[in-house]
């Protein structure tokens, strides 16, 4: 039983403020995901719920004990790294029971616990390969079984799939979900990869600069990104922002973007309200776009195709209005080649408004 | 409290150690250095003297010679300076030639499919497996024969032989970690291998070839027996006159000291000089990725 | 302007990853992708065009004429490295100069050349700056422009996205696709990401072992593979493959799986002339498969929720289908747990028959 609480965390090195007086709190069995760019300080927040480094300031509970003293061998965790970390000379077997043997269990009972790993990651074959001769995919295997066989309170991830190609990782994350939900355990994860939180999250954390966005569930993060940096930091494509300018015109309040304008009159209280500035940032992600080579309706906004990717059964287009470049998702099946003409329009329950001055997005 | 208690004490022990060791090692380098700054009365002092009035007088003595001559007292210059000279001359000439061919060759091991490779690169590191002085009679009789005696192409090439192993293997370390898609890049620009070489692996070799260069100087520039036993008066070098010191009026201490402190500045202010690269060059061709 | 052509071409000596009759014909302005797993051989390809590397047999023309004996810098090609290989010691300037240096242009011309490139990329701000200081974007941009400024014949790409993070690597595919067309130069670009691939281009070489198991155009290779590993190398999530065995009853076809049947029989010609034997492999890519709570005609098959893998704008459902992991495309709100049983349909005209044995397409 492990909740994980972490109470106003402060890391400086030098001058830098590499974690900012971070507040969270991890529910026991789900697995939480920091999630941000390089440098975003969620390698240093793990580093120190492991004890791997010491916070400035703020406390760490690990099952509502303040574990901020503990050496990382008394805290109780596991962590798998992103470069798996497995002792060359020994075979996966030994690796596996290594850390068992610091905690004095019978040759039998190591035994038995090393099978169990193996059998639930598909790995029991290779018990007596050495880590040179495991692939990529088997190797990080090992990696999470070393974490696993000790039954520790948190599962501690580093960026465990990086370094896999993109297949490998697409498999990886289905297993690695389904085995958090499997064996129930508290799981934090860091990672950079917005698809990977978003798939194998229970709650998402995005940290920007040493400092939490948003704290949310993968839908929400998605459908309700708190500012601009979530929101172009989740989807993929990313969600497409465009500068406008808020204007009042025939009693209608527009968002005028220098090409086209678009009337968020039923907004209007709400926007005139919570807007600090009349400087906006239209955001819109690329499926709630409709393109099509006609022209649907008055409102419809004309565009030129910049570049198309096809995707198999899709395809992504790149458009180009006056300055704003913005991509949309159409089926393969639509005549669109580069230089072609065609029309857009935006779904309005889709849209999001975000103040260009403080970057909290208002709807 | 437990936990900083513990290691409070640990340090305290650790500290103690270095300091210990620290001492031994400099304590002969301290003593060397004082010594040169005694008068002879205090050089022999018992118990020995911490605190005295320095004096230059053993400074002096090693560049001149105060003779009686028809004249009185009379200061000749010593021939210190050419055996200075010879020292710098030679010892520089071995590392420039050692590294320089050393990295060449090093490139070439590192970037080519030669046959039989890893023979030859065992076989170069094989000749750092031999004690120098055990070859001191056959070389002798060799340069005597070729009349390389006394000469200082005799040394440099001698020195040069023996650094060579060495700067091979150093180099080789450092180049394969420097990446042959950089030349690659260089070619496909336009450039020939050796061009593509000097322009885009050499800066990149710099900081190893410092390193090479420091540890090949501090070879030849110490070296004794063979500079002994080849030298006359032209090509002698430092060390070897230090030895001979000896044979005049008891033992100088006072100018023996006082020279080893001139013939050790140059090595140190090359060394320091060098010491940015020096440190990162040790380590970075040890580590594989 | 050049075509590029590769004429049973092999390298095995001292190579780790051999080609063997390997015949490539790319046309002029032509975009063709080298795709295939690593270890596929697709880099060495790329070496022996630039003649980083030497052939053991075969030939290579470069517009026309043979190239086997030239050196690099003979050839006219331009590549960029994965590892980009910028000379840390030069500045930006002197990098995107150097192709110049080397073939002696006059200075005024070369100033006039770098400025030129450097606008087109958008690093003219970076000029004066080291390698060592620039983003990971930025310094690609400048391998890039190092490769362009020379006007060579031909463009060789080696796998260079792969170092870039999730978010900057989708930005640089539109870029650069949208580059190469604007500067109509022939290109090759490896790469072992088959959305790269199947979105930057005209072609695509489907390479494995040293061999080419496809070369076509991104949606010929999409809907119609021609064998089983080009099948499940192409499309994201992968195409779900199910053994079977063909067997006639009652005067029907069936496909036979261990759980359930197909009916085939309007198939039965096609598969009994083409098939080697009775053992072959159905393949259906998740975004042909539909996924309902109750069967909706008779080949509906029951199956077992796996995990849900929630993907932003859709999700993946994650389905036990014998023993096997059987993944389908979901709208993005569906909600499935652990153990449910749903029912999957197949799209008929999407399904694609393998033969077991030889791999072959049979439909």
């Amino acid at each position: 039983m492990a909740r994980v609480k972490i109470e106003d965390l402060t890391k400086k090195f030098g001058d830098t403020v590499a974690v900012n007086k971070l507040n969270l709190e991890v529910e026991d069995k789900s697995l939480v995901c920091l999630l941000g760019p390089s440098g975003c300080g969620k390698t240093t927040t793990l580093r120190m719920i492991a004890g791997l480094e010491t916070p400035t300031n703020g406390g760490i509970y690990i099952g509502d004990e303040l574990v901020n003293d503990l050496s990382p061998a008394e805290r109780d965790i596991a962590m798998v790294f992103q470069f798996y970390a497995l002792y060359p000379t020994m075979t996966v077997a030994e690796n596996l029971a290594f850390p068992l043997k610091a905690q004095k269990l019978t040759k039998r009972e190591i035994n038995d616990r090393v099978r169990e790993v193996a059998d639930v990651l598909h790995i029991a074959k290779i018990l007596s390969r050495k880590p040179s001769q495991l692939t990529a995919g088997e190797a990080q295997r090992v990696a999470i079984g070393r974490a696993i066989v000790r039954r520790p309170r948190v599962y501690l991830l580093d960026e465990p799939l990086t370094n896999l190609d993109a297949k490998l990782r697409a498999f990886m994350r289905a297993e690695l979900k389904k085995l958090q939900k499997d064996l129930g355990q508290t799981t934090i994860y860091v990672t950079h990869d917005q698809l990977e939180a978003i798939t194998m999250a229970d709650k998402i954390a995005v940290m920007d600069r040493g400092v939490l966005q948003q704290y949310d569930v993968p839908e929400n993060i998605y459908d309700r990104p708190k500012n601009l940096f979530v929101a172009g930091f989740i989807g993929s494509p990313p969600m497409n922002f465009i500068d406008c300018t808020m204007v009042e015109s025939d009693g209608k309040f527009l968002a005028d973007s220098g090409e086209f304008r678009l009337d968020l009159s039923e907004m209007s209280d709400v926007l005139k309200r919570q807007l600090s500035t009349n400087e906006v940032i239209l955001g819109v992600r690329p499926e709630h776009i409709v393109a099509q080579t006609r022209r649907l309706g008055p409102d419809s906004i004309d565009a030129e195709v910049y570049v198309a990717e096809p995707m198999g059964d899709q395809s992504i287009l790149s458009l180009k209005i006056g300055r704003h470049l913005i991509k949309t998702v159409v089926p393969i099946s639509m005549e669109a080649d580069v230089g072609s003409r065609v029309w857009i329009d935006f779904n309005r329950d889709k849209l999001h408004i975000i103040d260009s001055r403080t970057e909290t997005t208002i709807v | 409290m437990r936990r900083s208690n513990k290691k409070t004490i640990l340090r305290t022990i650790r500290f103690v150690m270095i300091a210990l060791a620290t001492i031994v090692f400099v304590f002969p380098i301290y003593w060397m250095f004082v010594t040169s700054f005694k008068t002879r009365v205090d050089m022999f002092a018992m118990p020995p003297k911490w605190v005295f009035t320095p004096t230059l007088e053993n400074y002096m003595d090693v560049f001149l010679k105060v003779h009686y001559t028809i004249y009185g007292l009379t200061p000749t210059p010593t021939d210190f300076d050419r055996f200075l000279f010879n020292s710098v001359l030679i010892s520089l000439s071995s590392v420039a030639l050692s590294v320089g061919f050393g990295t060449l060759a090093a490139y070439s091991f590192s970037r080519f499919e030669l046959k039989g490779k890893d023979t030859w690169l065992f076989f170069i590191l094989s000749t750092r497996m031999l004690p120098p002085i055990a070859v001191l009679v056959p070389m002798f009789l060799m340069y005597r024969t070729l009349g390389l005696m006394n000469t200082h192409i005799g040394l440099i090439l001698l020195y040069t032989m023996f650094n060579l192993s060495f700067a091979v293997w150093m180099m080789k370390g450092f180049i394969d970690e420097i990446p042959k898609e950089l030349e690659e890049a260089a070619m496909i620009d336009g450039y020939s291998r050796i061009r593509a070489f000097i322009k885009a692996t050499l800066p990149q070799a710099l900081t190893g070839m410092a390193a090479t260069a420091v540890f090949c100087l501090i070879t030849s520039w110490n070296e004794f027996a063979f500079a002994y036993v080849t030298s006359g008066f032209e090509s002698r070098t430092v060390p070897v006159s230090l030895a001979r010191i000896r044979g005049e009026s008891g033992i100088n201490w006072g100018l023996i000291t006082a020279s080893e402190v001139i013939y050790l500045m140059p090595v140190i202010i090359f060394t320091f000089l060098m010491q940015r690269y020096l440190l990162r060059g040790v380590t970075f061709g040890t580590i594989k990725k | 302007m050049a075509r590029v052509s590769l004429e049973n071409v092999t390298k095995k000596t001292g190579a780790l990853c051999p080609v063997f009759g390997f015949t490539l014909e790319v046309k002029d302005k032509e975009f063709t992708t080298l795709l295939g797993p690593s270890g596929s051989g697709k880099t060495t390809v790329l070496r022996l065009v630039a003649g980083l590397e030497r052939l053991d047999s075969g030939h290579i023309y470069i517009d026309d004429s043979v190239a086997d004996d030239l050196t690099p810098a003979d050839r006219d090609v331009a590549m960029v490295f994965q590892t980009y290989a910028l000379y840390p010691h030069l500045s930006v300037y002197r990098n995107l100069a150097s192709p110049l240096e080397a073939r002696k242009m006059p200075k005024t011309e070369i100033d006039r050349d770098v400025k030129e490139v450097a606008d087109i990329l958008r690093i003219s701000h970076l000029l004066n700056k080291m390698p060592i200081h620039l983003s990971g974007g930025e310094m690609q941009r400048v391998a890039i422009g190092r490769a362009i400024i020379r006007r060579p014949k031909v463009f060789l790409f080696d796998e260079p996205l792969t170092n870039l993070d999730a978010k900057l690597r989708v930005h640089m595919r539109a870029e650069l696709k949208r580059l190469q067309r604007d500067i109509g130069q022939t290109t090759l670009y490896a790469t072992h990401d088959e959305v790269e691939a199947m979105t930057m281009s005209d072609r695509i070489a489907v390479m494995r072992r040293g061999k080419i198991e496809q070369y076509d155009s991104p949606s010929v290779i999409y809907n119609n593979p021609q064998n089983y590993f080009v099948a499940s190398f192409i499309g994201t999530p992968p195409m779900n493959f199910i053994d079977c065995s063909y067997l006639e009853r009652d005067g029907k076809a069936y496909l036979d799986a261990a759980s359930f049947s197909i009916d085939v029989s309007d198939l039965s010609q096609t598969l009994k002339e083409r098939g080697s034997d009775s053992e072959m492999i159905l393949g259906i890519r998740p975004s042909d498969v539909s996924v309902n709570r109750e069967p909706v005609t008779h080949s509906s098959i029951e199956t077992e929720v796996y995990v849900l893998e929630p993907m932003g704008s859709m999700a993946i459902l994650d389905l036990n289908v014998a023993g096997k992991i059987f993944k389908v495309r979901v709208p993005k709100h569906f909600k499935a747990r652990t153990g449910e049983r749903v029912w999957i349909t197949f799209t008929r005209e999407r399904m694609h028959v393998f033969d077991k044995k030889t791999g072959r397409t049979i439909i």
